[in-house]
């Protein structure tokens, strides 16, 4: 089944000769269809706030900050939007503990974006700033989205286009700054195709499918790599990478008022990583005011091909890894939220407002990555929680 | 064949006048418009999340995100 997928995915999206031709063929025909489509009305996204504070602990990490949303629309096509999202760091997580010191540090980010509604599409162009003392990230995004079959269906296509910048500090005397002799960047393209498609009176589903492209320094510049003669190296990654993942969602309404969510999604990449993700939901509402959620995930991963947990220094590679990221491991994560909407009515300019809550317990069990805190090393595995805190207000 | 195949669906909808009708009337919607049927109900929130599982996973993209920024290690 994998490998017939990813031989099909990788048919499609192959990057050079063939299959770029392919590819345009592809979407050509993807926006023919679209012209060739019955038109309806499509609608802008509501104006709304929210404010969220989201604070995540395990692994030797806390995660903690604010992330604030408003959008508001001028005239009766428009919609701007813009985002601030702060991440306050606080690291001794295992890479730290075994190969450096503890650190804290932030990250912000800010983006905006405009949406607008022509005839019967909705196009969204957005711009993204990310920062932190070590890297640095910009982002444009450009999605376009069409509703057809008597709204039934929405087709849409993306495209991103982003730009890092890394960095490595060094601390002197207390201070930690940027090693001036040591700066790289990576350049990164995403491509996405998706449909939503209602079956039902009780059920919608939607297919997404994208595509990642990545160029440059994709290393982490302080992690190593360990021989089993004691020694350690940088990393040395490959300077490419590309991803394709293609994800099938459904929403399926029960008999009474409540809703069961399912997703799965497919992931192949050219540094050797095939991974599943599946996920299952359900929501219930009680009362007039409140609304229930719970939710199960499960992850799981291979090694990427140059990874390993111990290297032979006899047996030089060219790419060596040990990123816990890049090895084989499985995750699961229990979720529960719950919403309560204080405006029912309208009040004021107000059209509703709800206060949420939502609480993640996540385990991450690693098959091949040692915990070396001990004297004999075993199997790394880690719990974190993540609880967000937010409020939403629609005018 | 394959590289024609799907300008021919695109001119044959073109043809036919596109006579697929919807299945679903407007009326019969009411439990798909519920907003506990919506795929991203809170997007500040899921993409706070999207980003927790991002920065700590191989896998990345399709999940309806469009991503920004590491904040891994």
């Amino acid at each position: 089944m994998n490998k017939k997928s990813a031989s099909l995915i990788n048919f499609i999206t192959s990057q050079s000769g063939q299959g770029r031709i392919r590819l345009i063929w592809i979407i050509a025909g993807i926006t023919t269809m679209i012209a060739a489509l019955p038109l309806t009305a499509a609608v802008l996204p509501a104006e709304r706030f929210d404010a969220l504070f989201h604070y995540y602990n395990g692994g030797g990490i806390t995660v903690q900050g604010p992330a604030l949303q408003a959008s508001k629309q001028v005239g009766s096509n428009t919609l701007f939007s813009a985002k601030y999202y702060v991440d306050s760091i606080s690291s001794a997580s295992i890479d730290v503990v075994t190969s450096a010191s503890k650190y804290s540090e932030k990250r912000e980010e800010q983006s905006i974006s405009a949406t607008y509604l022509r005839d019967k599409s909705t196009l969204s162009l957005s711009y993204s700033n990310s920062e932190e003392n070590d890297f640095v990230a910009k982002s444009t995004h450009f999605n376009i989205s069409q509703d057809m079959y008597g709204d039934l269906t929405t087709l849409y296509m993306g495209y991103s286009k982003g730009w890092d910048n890394i960095y490595k500090t060094l601390k002197t005397a207390g201070n930690t700054n940027r090693d001036p002799a040591f700066a790289e960047d990576a350049d990164r393209q995403k491509f996405r195709l998706g449909i939503s498609q209602i079956i039902s009176k009780d059920l919608v589903t939607n297919l997404n499918y994208e595509l990642i492209t990545d160029k440059g320094y994709l290393n982490n510049p302080y992690r190593t790599v360990r021989f089993t003669d004691g020694s350690t190296l940088g990393e040395i990654y490959p300077n490419t990478h590309s991803s394709n993942a293609i994800s099938l969602s459904a929403n399926y309404h029960l008999p009474y008022r409540a809703a069961l969510h399912g997703s799965y999604r497919f992931y192949a990449d050219s540094w050797g990583i095939n991974a599943n993700t599946f996920d299952i939901g359900y929501t219930h509402p009680y009362r007039d005011s409140w609304i229930i959620g719970g939710h199960y995930r499960h992850y799981s991963q291979n090694h990427a091909n140059f990874y390993q947990d111990l290297f032979d220094p006899f047996a030089p590679q060219n790419y060596m890894a040990r990123d816990k990221e890049l090895s084989s491991f499985n995750s699961q994560t229990f979720g529960l939220n719950l919403s309560y909407n204080f405006i029912q009515q309208g009040w004021r300019m107000l059209d509703k407002g709800t206060l949420n809550l939502s609480i993640d317990h996540m385990r991450y069990d690693y098959d091949n990555f040692s915990d070396l805190r001990s004297a004999t090393p075993s199997r790394y595995g880690f719990s974190a929680n993540v609880v967000q805190v937010y409020m939403s207000l629609w005018y | 064949m394959i590289r024609t195949t799907p300008l021919i669906i695109g001119l044959l909808l073109t043809a036919s006048g596109c006579t697929l009708q919807p299945w679903v009337k407007p009326y019969e919607r009411a439990r798909l418009a519920d907003p506990i049927m919506s795929f991203d109900r809170n997007p500040i929130s899921s993409s706070y999340l999207n980003h927790v599982y991002e920065a700590r996973e191989g896998a990345r993209g399709a999940d309806g995100g469009q991503g920004g920024g590491c904040g891994c290690n």
